[in-house]
């Protein structure tokens, strides 16, 4: 793999994370994230629907006519979160029970459109699929991490796993601990990012 | 970068793309409907199985007006004999609608409660599905002996802490469940 590609792929998980740095998909973000399992899962079914997505706009990209561009993206982006949608329902039920209403929101996660327009329509196949990659497997990333930390301060489980008995925290499980949680990670991650 | 928009490329994109992503979709859809209808049914029969006498024949869903919204309940028969009915009742709690499966014996005792969906706050009202000394307590219970509404309200039920709210919906719920039943029985 070249240079290139690697920093295609390696940026969305820090210089242009989606959650921490770029503050996109805020919503599915903040609300599905009271537990590791919930942000994970929710995370990889962003993924699933980047990558495809971005693999095929970056196909279609040069023939779309510049006027119906948005319209053609986004009956691509619905058709996969639909698909998407029919395979965890039959499947994995659930977990469509769980993140529910959040599936079909990925549709208008910023994030998919966003990439859609900023790099797929502009870029190869591959590039594509890399930048798809890389961007959800950073933004699943940072729902995994802002679940686990909410999920310890909240319910003192990690994964499921419960280590201590009673209730944690329980602000953390609800939407204000969301903000809280979010605020310091984000401090915390920018520091961090800065100095390397 | 993009091909100029001209009427005819416009129309003939859009329908293409339409086109593609309908038929995918239909594959889709023929491919995970049995699954799908598999899926559900086998989380409906999991939350009825839970508030009924085990070894009963599950009937069809009928409908059923419980507290004054359109339901549905369930018959379970082992023979010829009624076994006992489940029914879904629903109220409205602290965070919005809490809905519940009541299994009720022809005698008109509960038999045993389930929570199928709620939006209450976790950690006080949400303990509604894990607080075993407050679900517990309307297994067997007999509405003929005890009143359906929590000790505040002169009732036998015992409230979740801090959750008075969430304890009176979850105990209307049940009563709303009785009451249809004897609509049921009168029949």
């Amino acid at each position: 793999m070249s240079k290139r590609k690697l920093d295609i792929f390696t940026k969305g998980f820090f210089k242009e994370n989606p959650t921490f740095v770029l503050l996109l998909g805020m919503c599915p973000t903040l609300a599905t994230t009271t537990s590791a399992i919930n942000g994970l899962s929710m995370g990889l079914a962003t993924l699933f629907v980047l990558v495809l997505s971005n693999i095929v706009i970056s196909a279609i990209a040069p023939v779309v006519p510049d006027k119906v561009h948005i319209p053609v993206y986004i009956v691509v982006i619905a058709t996969f979160v639909t698909i998407l949608q029919f395979a965890m329902q039959a499947y994995t039920p659930d977990m469509y029970k769980t993140l529910g209403l959040f599936i079909p929101l990925i549709v208008v996660n910023c994030i998919v459109l966003g990439r859609a327009e900023a790099f797929a329509s502009k870029n190869g196949i591959v590039d594509s699929a890399l930048d798809g990659l890389g961007i959800g497997f950073g933004f699943t990333m940072s729902l995994t991490v802002l679940g686990l930390v909410r999920e310890i301060l909240g319910s003192g489980s990690a994964f499921g796993w419960k280590f201590i008995s009673g209730d944690g925290i329980l602000v953390f499980v609800m939407a204000p601990g969301a903000f809280i949680a979010l605020g310091y990670l984000m401090v915390l991650f920018n520091k961090i990012a800065k100095k390397n | 970068m993009a091909a100029k928009s001209n009427l005819t490329n416009m129309v003939l994109c859009l329908t293409a793309v339409c086109l593609v992503c309908s038929a995918l979709l239909g594959g889709m859809y023929v491919l995970t409907a049995e699954p799908i209808a598999k899926a559900n049914a086998d989380i409906l029969k999991a939350s009825i199985g839970a508030v009924l006498p085990e070894g009963g024949e599950l009937s069809e869903a009928k409908p059923l007006e419980v507290g004054g919204q359109a339901s549905e309940y369930y018959v379970s028969t082992s023979g010829s004999e009624v076994q006992a009915y489940a029914i879904r009742s629903t109220t409205v709690g602290f965070g919005g609608p809490l809905t519940l499966m009541v299994g009720i014996t022809p005698d008109g005792k509960v038999y045993n409660t389930s929570v199928l969906s709620h939006a209450e706050t976790p950690g006080l009202g949400a303990k509604c599905t894990s607080d075993e000394h407050f679900y517990s307590q309307f297994k067997g219970f007999d509405p003929s002996q005890k009143i359906l509404s929590v000790k505040k309200d002169g009732g036998d039920v015992d409230a979740i802490t801090a959750s008075t709210i969430t304890s009176r919906a979850y105990s209307l719920a049940v009563k709303n469940a009785v009451e249809a039943f004897k609509t049921i029985k009168g029949e």
